[in-house]
């Protein structure tokens, strides 16, 4: 019986020292929180580890996961995994087109089934029959359905895959719908962000592929490794936050200083993600450090909640409605008070109109 | 007209024991609690002009958010022992858990109560402690509003006790339902204007009974005694 290679195998086969190798094992490990005597068990595992395919589909989206993801802080982790992963199939990375490309998903099937990760970037459109986004003349919702009947395990990158993104925004003319809403029967992992940062993206791929299993989920499908915590939680910034320090405008003193960035709309305190403790390229900046707040691009329909210079916004779950909360609050409450005072003056009235009628009637 | 029975029963001045104390306690210390959390609530959406000097001199968010949930937890265990006395308490303290919707004469009541207020009927629905109207009002603002403020509250806690906490796990689920954090923040706040509105009418109306009514209304709620006067 023929051996199936390893991932060690393929890496050494791509021309990567056992050194290099090493160096991604530890760092990878440190990437996902573990401790330093997992470098060696994820050693391990790819190198006695038969290695799992994945395959990389690209739906309705813009591309900034993958350009995300070959933008890995760490050079060596974008390299290595990028060679895992772009043998298979991936039609932004692979040099097979056409024809070629679109067998390669066949051999997968017949060689691997039930044994390979779909990486799913981008979503389905599901509106006129799924025509809205059409590859290798079918309906991507197509091929994504019958790729996802074979697969293992399905992870779903960015906001598009995740939560549908601006593409799903309203009135999602397209009927874009995110990943979990059209595949029901295999696990999902949620790699939210527009896009998810590089590290969160290697880190996840290569804990399913080294520990052949899923990495522990929240509870929207999110990993906890990196979606446990808010922005806010481990902001630089936080600080300003608690003791009160606002900017209110983007070229006050307060800018300067480095405030918190709450009151000009920072969405830090309702959005999971790692920026804060990963950071950018290679931990350079992130939003925040910057000094613009954070939109909120890992949470679910970011776009449909007001504007992103502001505290108070939509709810994003009533349609149509553009009013904040506090507009819906201060005219329910004004018009209390109006009615009330209405009320008042009417019963007033009444009451001196009988009154009177009574002292008429009595004297 | 001759002088009947009901008529002698309405001018004898006669008094019930309607509020117990706890419920009295409980009516004072949720009205405190709902001030202090809409006070502090509105700041924490709304913060004040920024504090001057270093970060370290100064905890005002944190001091604001601090007695929030303070206030947060006083207004839920509350709203907990209020139920409960609901079930031992006196018949008039169950008026605020339940409607009897299947009573006719309680939609009736409602009805009448509607009139009254509409200025279409001259005399109020005599009741001892709540009317139709008022007991709807009562059970939709303190039980089901009270309760979503709890839930919504204690998940949005949850965020910030972190992941697994006894928040989280009580009411995390809350978040994803109500589609994220941002709307469940904007949901809680309409919940306070909610609550806003309630104060509004709810102190008219106590107002306006004790001056118009032949019952009394605030010190009812003060001593626990109806009176009925001439």
């Amino acid at each position: 019986m023929q051996q199936r290679e390893t991932f060690y195998d393929v890496m050494r086969r791509h021309g990567i020292t056992r050194r290099s190798f090493l160096k991604f094992c530890s760092l990878t490990a440190a990437g996902l929180g573990l401790g330093p005597e997992f470098a060696g068990k994820i050693a391990h595992a790819l190198e006695t580890k038969p290695r799992t395919p994945v395959i990389w589909l690209h739906g309705l989206e813009c591309t900034c996961c993958t350009e995300s993801f070959i933008r890995s802080g760490n050079p060596l982790a974008g390299d290595v995994v990028l060679s895992m992963i772009s043998l298979d199939y991936d039609d932004t990375l692979m040099a097979a087109a056409g024809h070629q490309a679109e067998e390669l998903l066949e051999q997968t099937i017949e060689k691997y089934d039930g044994q390979y990760i779909l990486a799913c970037e981008g979503n389905p459109p599901l509106n006129e029959d799924g025509m809205y986004c059409i590859q290798a003349g079918k309906p991507y919702v197509e091929k994504l359905r019958h790729m996802a009947d074979h697969c293992k395990a399905i992870i779903a990158w960015g906001s598009c895959a995740s939560w549908g993104c601006v593409q799903a925004a309203r009135p999602n003319p397209t009927r874009a719908t995110p990943i979990h809403k059209v595949i029901l029967d295999k696990p999902i992992v949620k790699v939210p962000g527009c896009p998810p940062i590089a590290e969160v993206m290697t880190g996840v791929i290569t804990y399913m592929i080294a520990f052949d299993r899923l990495p522990e989920l929240d509870r929207q499908g999110r990993p906890k490794m990196f979606y446990s915590q808010r922005l806010h939680d481990k902001c630089y910034r936080r600080p300003h936050f608690d003791a009160g320090q606002f900017v209110e405008h983007f070229d006050d003193e307060g800018a300067r200083k480095g405030y918190c960035l709450y009151k000009v709309g920072c969405k830090g305190p309702t959005t999971y993600n790692a920026c804060s403790t990963l950071e950018w390229n290679d931990g350079l900046s992130w939003p925040v450090k910057s000094g613009h707040g954070c939109l909120g691009c890992a949470e679910d329909n970011f776009w449909d909640k007001g504007s992103f210079y502001s505290a108070v916004t939509n709810f994003g779950v009533m349609g149509g409605a553009e009013a904040t909360a506090d507009k819906v609050g201060g005219l329910l409450a004004g018009a209390a008070a109006v009615g009330v005072a209405a009320h008042a003056a009417v019963s007033a009235a009444t009451h001196i109109a009988r009154r009177r009628s009574e002292e008429t009637q009595n004297g | 007209m001759a002088t009947t029975a009901h008529d002698i029963e309405r001018k004898t001045p006669k008094a019930v024991y309607v509020f117990e104390a706890p419920v009295r306690i409980w009516h004072w210390v949720h009205a405190l609690s709902i001030v202090v959390l809409s006070v502090t609530g509105y700041l924490i959406a709304n913060p004040l002009p920024s504090v001057g000097g270093e970060a370290s001199q100064s905890f005002l968010m944190g001091n604001l958010r601090l007695v929030h949930f303070i206030a947060g937890y006083v207004f839920a265990i509350g709203l907990v022992v209020r139920i409960y006395w609901g079930f031992v308490g006196n018949r008039w303290s169950r008026e605020l858990l339940y409607l009897p919707l299947w009573r006719g004469q309680w939609w009736r009541d409602l009805f009448e109560e509607i009139k009254y207020y509409l200025f279409l009927r001259r005399e109020p629905t005599n009741h001892v402690a709540h009317n139709a109207l008022a007991q709807a009002a009562m059970w939709f603002f303190n039980v089901v509003l009270g309760l979503f403020m709890i839930f919504t509250g204690f998940a949005l806690y949850g965020e910030g006790l972190g992941l697994d906490s006894w928040a989280d796990r009580l009411f995390g689920w809350v978040i994803p339902l109500l589609g994220g954090s941002q709307s469940v923040r904007m949901l809680h706040i309409v919940g306070m204007w909610l609550f806003i509105v309630f104060a509004i009418i709810h102190i008219y109306m106590a107002l306006r009974a004790d001056i118009m009514s032949k019952a009394s209304s605030v010190s009812a709620i003060i001593s626990g005694w109806r009176i009925y006067r001439d």
